[in-house]
């Protein structure tokens, strides 16, 4: 069957200062069909997606939407080529309606008022069709992250969009939600849009994309048909070696208890309980892997063994000194590291050069502080280290600012920052969240070598697999109690789901 | 775009290799111009020669010595509460309140060099420094604790602190330290206890220029030194940046927020000394110092640079000492040099567009090559 193209993007090129984002780049979109974009973390996917949804001009190259040449400067040319995108962070107005988000920009009006209920019924209408179950009532901030990118969709819909982008869609959904987009990107694929997916997960590709374009370093590898490419191919392309997909772990003889956890109660933001009675020990020498769906007391039992958090009652031990009250900087320095849920919000100072961030816990320790004053040689030394070990792309080095890093570079960053501190206990809450393949790999060989070093981790994660690969030992969380805690070897995936919904097996 | 194929040169500017000039520095200088344009263009509006008014207003700053001197004096305490407020800032606070951080400040600066005028004069001029930087901390602590334990947002609080101070001097000026004529002002303070230096005046041939301009100087390189060298000033950039990384790392974000508004009253504290023991020689009730609010706007232009505030601060000061000249010498009435003080703090505020207009510039440039 022949297909039109519906977007040609030939030889794209754009530079930031000190980097190449997109060198000589070009790919098509056939009308009807899921185009794959995959490439590691800052290969320059989001950027030359960003290029034709008109965020950013190119320095070459041209642009065809529907056989024609155009100049896209700004978003709003973008949608009026029909062209949307569902970006990877919302843009959503948290105080507004869904209905008013909808139609923010294009609001229908009755005489001077705008015209509310009429939007909210084609909004229910269209919701209905493609089965979204979305209430244009809802305010963005009490509905789920889920929900929220329904209606990013929706948006699309309701401004008729021809090619919709999606960047990186499932890093912030949970498991049932990445079938129900999958079920939503077919009937978009139905009625005859086309989709251009932004991911570096090898799974969705497989599921869901027809074809594949693979970028590295910002260069076209290739493209593939995804029904005709194993998984190891498109990661072997992506980059640019092969890549171990199991997790290299001999046996490794538990020793010590690092941690000790007991009877902690802590409470959450909004006053209720949400850790109830926890205890847990985690070994010198092992990854204990706490399993639990989002949002179990998982963020409150870590903020409370890390300091950020009081906990209500309970106590916290390392190597039997009880923490239970000491400050975040005697933890760190007893032994406590860290690396945080949120990268951007409690991992780095995005302000900050990228060296500052890899010091932020020692900036006033020897050799990095001397009389007060800061080292500068011994900081850029220190960050140069990191750069190199755990392979940080920044486009202007160490001196760069935290925030001009992609996303999966930064969390590289705090990954090296955290295991360089070379702590007792490493507590890692999504270790490799919105990371490629590579990182991955990397990040959990990383996790091992620590744990066979003698040192204690203490692994929180969501993604099953992750738990199922690397832990020791594997303690699920429920409503904030614990359910209980087995061998990784005798766990099977659908045991560890029904004690994830509080099913304990007897 | 141009099509070009081929010959790519090597770096983003191509072979162009313009002299570096930070981008603040334009960013700054082009608010400077484009708010003197527009003053011009008003001068023209109101039927005078804006040359003329220029040459003038310029002139009354700069003409002679002694109005250069003038200048500076005029420009101290004006660096000084740029200073403080550009360290709130740089630190993530708005500390809208230098005005009554500088007025209690200068209170107690006052009060010690009316009281204690047996001390020798280095004991007692550091006695009136002390005071001063201690009365304007004081006045700064108070918001920083709020804010650090309650969460009491800091403008509220500072503005506050500012009517505090004016109605604490109000009563107490009269009351303990009333001049010899006027009801609304202190006695004067001799010149033994105030900041006056003899040889200063005549250096620059009788103008008001006094050893605040030092402290000024000296209170620029300290503050540059902590903000960019030390373990304080990371410590506490960071909190203003990112309050939640700041805690992650260990850090005392809410010892440091106090902190941070302590030091920065102090340094308005100072601005206070500078203006009522130097400039002035004493105190007057009813009067927020309108330096304190300047500080804002010298802060604004100098991109919270230290140096920046330096110079902005002397600019500001020069246009302060030239409109009075500008004023008796033309029609040009003095309202048009606040009223260009006041455009160029609008083109500073919006230094976003300045720069937008200044990468268009750049990226033309380069499609040009």
């Amino acid at each position: 069957m022949q297909m039109e193209k519906i977007v040609e993007m030939s030889h794209i090129r754009k530079e930031f200062p000190g980097i190449v984002a997109n060198d000589n780049i070009s790919l098509y979109l056939k009308q009807g069909e899921v185009l794959a974009l995959l490439g590691e973390n800052g290969a320059g996917k989001s950027t030359l997606m960003s290029v034709l949804f008109g965020l950013y001009q190119p320095e070459q190259g041209t642009i065809r939407v529907k056989g024609k040449d155009v100049q896209i400067n700004n978003p709003l040319q973008a949608n009026d080529l029909g062209i949307g995108m569902v970006h990877q962070h919302f843009k959503l107005v948290h105080n507004f309606t869904i209905a008013e988000n909808i139609v923010l920009g294009m609001e229908p009006t009755k005489g001077l008022s705008i015209n509310i209920k009429y939007a909210a019924d084609k909004i229910s209408e269209l919701s209905k069709h493609y089965g979204l179950n979305v209430d244009p009532w809802a305010k963005i901030e009490y509905v789920s992250v889920g929900m929220q990118q329904r209606v990013e969709i929706l948006k699309m819909r309701y401004r008729d969009a021809e090619v919709v982008i999606f960047d990186e869609p499932t890093a912030v959904l949970t498991p049932q939600e990445i079938v129900d987009l999958g079920q939503i990107m077919k009937n978009l694929i139905k009625e005859g849009k086309s989709i251009i997916l932004i991911t570096h997960k090898l799974n969705e590709i497989k599921a869901m994309a027809d074809r594949c374009t693979v970028i590295r370093r910002g260069r076209v590898i290739g493209t593939v048909n995804v029904q005709d490419t194993t998984l190891a191919e498109m990661a072997e392309m992506m980059v640019g070696r092969e890549v171990n997909f199991s997790v290299d772990k001999e046996d490794h003889a538990a020793g010590d208890i690092v941690l000790k956890i007991r009877n902690l109660y802590v409470k959450d933001n909004r006053d209720s309980l949400s850790v109830k009675d926890f205890s847990l020990d985690v070994k010198a020498g092992e990854i204990l892997g706490l399993a639990g769906v989002d949002g179990n007391g998982q963020t409150e039992l870590v903020e409370a063994v890390t300091g950020l958090r009081k906990p209500e009652s309970g106590k916290i031990f390392i190597h039997e000194e009880d923490l239970t009250e000491s400050s975040i900087f005697h933890r760190i320095r007893s032994g406590i590291g860290h690396i945080p849920e949120d990268r951007q919000v409690r991992g780095l100072v995005l302000d900050y050069p990228l060296e500052y961030n890899l010091v932020l816990e020692r900036y006033c320790d020897p050799p990095y502080a001397k009389n007060g004053f800061l080292q500068k040689e011994p900081i850029r030394k220190h960050a140069e280290k990191i750069i190199d070990i755990f392979d940080v792309r920044s486009g202007m080095g160490p001196t760069g600012a935290a925030r001009s890093l992609s996303g999966g570079n930064q969390q590289k960053a705090i990954v090296g920052r955290e295991i360089d501190l070379d702590p007792e206990i490493l507590i890692a809450v999504q270790p490799t969240r919105g990371l490629d393949v590579g990182s991955i790999e990397y990040i959990h060989k990383r996790l091992v070598d620590h744990r066979n070093n003698g040192k204690a981790v203490l692994l929180v994660s969501l993604e099953l697999d992750e738990i199922m690969d690397l832990s020791d030992r594997i303690a699920v969380i429920s409503h904030g109690e614990l359910v209980d805690i087995i061998p990784a070897d005798q766990a099977d995936e659908n045991q560890i789901g029904l004690m994830m919904a509080g099913v304990k097996n007897d | 775009m141009t099509e070009k194929i081929g010959k790519k040169s090597k770096g983003p500017l191509g072979g162009f290799k313009a002299p570096v000039i930070p981008r603040p520095v334009v960013v700054g200088l082009s608010a400077v111009i484009l708010g003197l344009i527009a003053g011009a263009i008003l001068m023209g509006l109101t039927g005078n020669n804006p040359f003329e008014g220029y040459q003038y207003l310029f002139k009354g700053g700069l003409m002679s010595v002694e109005r250069i001197g003038d200048t500076l004096a005029t420009a101290t305490p004006l660096i000084l509460t740029g200073l403080s407020v550009a360290f709130a800032f740089r630190t993530g606070l708005f500390n809208i309140g230098a005005s009554g951080q500088m007025l209690f400040g200068g209170f107690l600066a006052t009060a010690v060099a009316l009281s204690w005028t047996a001390l020798p004069r280095p004991v007692l001029l550091l006695c009136i420094l002390l005071a001063g930087i201690f009365g304007g901390a004081l006045w700064g602590l108070v918001p920083g604790l709020l804010k650090a334990l309650f969460n009491v947002h800091e403008v509220v609080c500072t503005i506050m602190m500012n009517w505090i101070a004016y109605w604490t001097i109000y009563y107490q000026i009269p009351k303990y330290f009333k001049g010899a004529f006027l009801e609304t002002e202190s006695a004067k303070i001799a010149d033994a206890a105030s900041l006056k230096a003899p040889w200063l005046t005549n250096l620059f041939d009788g103008s008001y220029v006094n050893y605040g301009l030092f402290l000024g100087i000296f209170a620029m390189i300290i503050v540059s030194i902590i903000l960019n060298k030390t373990v304080l000033g990371f410590e506490l950039k960071s909190a203003g940046f990112n309050r939640h990384a700041s805690e992650y790392a260990g850090m005392k974000v809410n010892r440091n927020i106090v902190l941070s508004m302590c030091i920065a009253g102090g340094l308005a504290g100072l601005g206070g000394v500078t203006l009522y023991t130097g400039y002035a020689g004493n105190i007057q009730i009813g009067v927020l110092p309108s330096q304190g609010f300047d500080g804002i706007a010298v802060a604004l232009l100098a991109a919270n640079s230290p140096i920046g505030v330096f110079a902005s601060a002397l600019f500001f000061g020069m246009l302060h000492s030239g409109k009075g000249f500008m004023n008796a010498m033309t029609n040009v009435p003095p309202e048009i040099g606040d009223t260009i003080i006041a455009t160029i703090i609008y083109f500073a505020a919006t230094s976003v567009l300045i720069e937008r207009v200044l990468d268009k510039i750049k990226s033309k440039r380069r499609g040009d090559k």
